[in-house]
């Protein structure tokens, strides 16, 4: 038999199941049909239970590690030791998790302490006696396909690369436990400070309306705002509406902000220069508001309205909100 | 207060011409020129400016090909004091686990209070280096920094860590090792007298053999990932351009997403 595909089931800060976490298990299970190998997944938080039973919708059979010091310290080190510690008694042969920010500092905690390579940033897992992973370089420039040249390692998903699917029989939970010290130094959770705006990821929107320079500052962005709010998707940002201070950096997209695939991207004022492309030129769907018909973006948007974004856009705002009635 | 960052060359993304060889998939370095991955400007400018506030001086670690001296001299004339470049034949080809492992073992003898790295690279992107270095080294991790804020009486620093809904703020004991991100401040540009200081400053290079990498496997040759193919994806659509007057554009848009079933 195959060695087992584990899935890190990754936690939010109120303690439910992180949404990538669901795509992740939904691409799992079909591989380990492929397989012919076990799928589990692996919750470790301080009270694991709320996300290692959603977890179960999607996989046959749920890991719940109850970690006490993961309520008030930096989940990173603490998860990713645990989940090493338990490679080392179960022995998986692989290890799929988020490509974001949490998925990440597990991804290299557990590469680091358990030897294994990782494959980043998947937007496709195939299966061919190991995991055959597709991925995006160079901002959507190539697609590469790779494998191991090992019999274990670890796979960052990211989001959209898949449409999460329950199983059709939720699988159960079952607590278990590590032995051994945190040998990592622990890191303190001082506080938590929420900001209004970035309700979930960016990165998992499936809509995403996002505004550059030419929206000309803060009260532009509402704009942004309420045409991301009228087709239910979240609001993105160039670099430099970010720099200028009009919108908080999670909202920020490309080379030193977060790479997304949703299905739509509208994008008003935003030129499409290299390093904002590079963020969003994978998304399905480009349409794009610009005045400048010579902007990079009006060559590989699928729809630009050359015009003022200004009137262009509570123009869309009110073609929408006929056609919801 | 001394701050170690971990800099990385990267072909220039304004060049647009990034490739990989053909015969071995490997990213074809001598294709565009290289500049300091944007990342870790974003931790050095951060590490600048805490030296600037608390004094010491900022070193350069890097692991890389060998015309890294030229990238990293650009990284010492934004102001670091002094670099260490890890380079060698064996680490071309090298996997994340070898680059975990030999940037640990390069930065483990030197002494610091901060050691800082940038989110992740814009050729790789993988972003799990930082994390596995400090594994390594028993450092505590604090990632994703919109801010950083040292007490170097009490030992700690603080870090405002970002999250999908706002941020979390960290509080570990020094040394540590903190991941950069832009919300820490625009880079400075280095200054004509930073570029002539640039020159003279010590950039001191190492082979792998000079680095206690341990008897773990690292380069090329044990990398544990292999890139079978690599295609360009299908273009994408002509652009449909729309220069009717805002309410039939709008018309037409809104149409043009029902039919894709978008909306």
């Amino acid at each position: 038999m195959a060695g087992e595909i584990w899935v890190h089931g990754e936690v939010t800060a109120d303690g439910s199941l992180a949404n990538i976490s669901t795509e992740v298990a939904t691409i799992a299970r079909t591989l380990a049909e492929a397989a012919g190998a076990a799928v589990v997944g692996v919750v470790v938080a301080a009270d694991p239970a709320a996300a290692a039973s959603e977890l179960a919708r999607f996989l046959p059979r749920v890991l719940a590690v109850s970690e006490p010091a993961a309520a008030d310290h930096a989940a990173g080190a603490i998860v990713g030791q645990r989940l090493a510690a338990l490679i080392e008694r179960d022995q998986p042969a692989w290890l799929l998790t988020g490509a974001g920010p949490d998925g990440r500092d597990v991804a290299g905690v557990v590469s680091a302490l358990s030897g294994w390579g990782v494959l980043v940033n998947a937007v496709g897992v195939a299966w061919d006696q190991g995991p055959v992973v597709t991925m995006s370089v160079f901002g959507g420039k190539l697609t590469t396909t790779s494998r191991f040249a090992t019999e274990h390692g670890i796979v960052t998903v990211r989001p959209n690369a898949i449409e999460a699917a329950p199983a059709v029989q939720a699988g159960s939970v079952e607590p278990t436990t590590v032995d051994g010290e945190l040998t990592l130094p622990k890191v303190r959770v001082v506080d938590r400070v929420a900001e209004a705006g970035a309700a979930a990821p960016i990165e998992e929107a499936r809509i995403i309306v996002a505004g550059g320079r030419g929206v000309g500052g803060p009260d532009g962005f509402k704009v942004v705002e309420e045409l991301a709010e009228a087709l239910g998707g979240a609001v993105g940002a160039t670099r430099a509406a970010v720099d200028a201070g009009w919108i908080p950096y999670a909202q920020q997209i490309g080379q030193t902000g977060k790479i997304v695939k949703p299905a739509l991207y509208l994008a008003l004022g935003i030129s499409g220069a290299i390093q904002h492309k590079v963020g969003m030129q994978t998304a399905e769907t480009i349409v794009a508001v610009n005045r400048d018909p010579d902007s990079p973006i009006a060559e590989f948007a699928d729809v630009v309205v050359i015009g003022d974004l200004f009137e262009v856009a509570p123009a869309l705002l009110a073609a929408l909100r006929t056609r919801a009635g | 207060m001394r701050i170690v960052v971990l800099v990385k060359p990267v072909p220039d993304t304004a060049s647009g011409g990034e490739r990989l060889r053909p015969d071995d998939w490997r990213l074809d370095r001598a294709a565009v020129p290289a500049v300091v991955n944007a990342n870790d400007e974003y931790a050095l400018e951060a590490a600048l400016k805490l030296t600037e506030a608390h004094g010491g001086e900022v070193h350069l670690v890097s692991m890389a090909g060998p015309a890294a001296p030229e990238t990293m001299r650009k990284a010492l004339a934004m102001g670091a004091a002094s670099g260490t470049l890890v380079t060698d034949d064996a680490l071309a080809g090298s996997d994340v686990v070898s680059t975990t492992r030999v940037l640990a073992a390069a930065v483990r003898d030197l002494e610091y209070d901060l050691l800082l790295a940038g989110a992740d690279t814009s050729d790789g992107g993988a972003g799990v280096v930082p994390a596995g270095v400090a594994a390594l080294l028993g450092l505590p991790y604090l990632s994703y920094a919109a801010k950083i804020e040292p007490n170097p009486d009490a030992g700690t620093v603080r870090v405002n860590r970002i999250t999908p809904t706002g941020y979390e703020v960290l509080e570990g004991p020094m040394p540590a090792l903190i991941v950069a991100t832009q919300a820490l401040g625009e880079p400075r540009y280095p200054s004509l007298k930073g570029i002539m200081a640039a020159r003279s400053k010590s950039l001191e290079t190492k082979a792998l053999a000079d680095v206690a990498a341990g008897d773990a496997p690292v380069g090329g040759a044990a990398a544990t990932t292999t890139v079978l193919d690599a295609t360009a994806p299908p273009p994408r659509a002509a652009t449909r351009v729309i220069r009717e007057p805002a309410d039939e554009a709008a018309r037409q848009v809104v149409a043009f997403l029902a039919e894709r079933r978008i909306i």
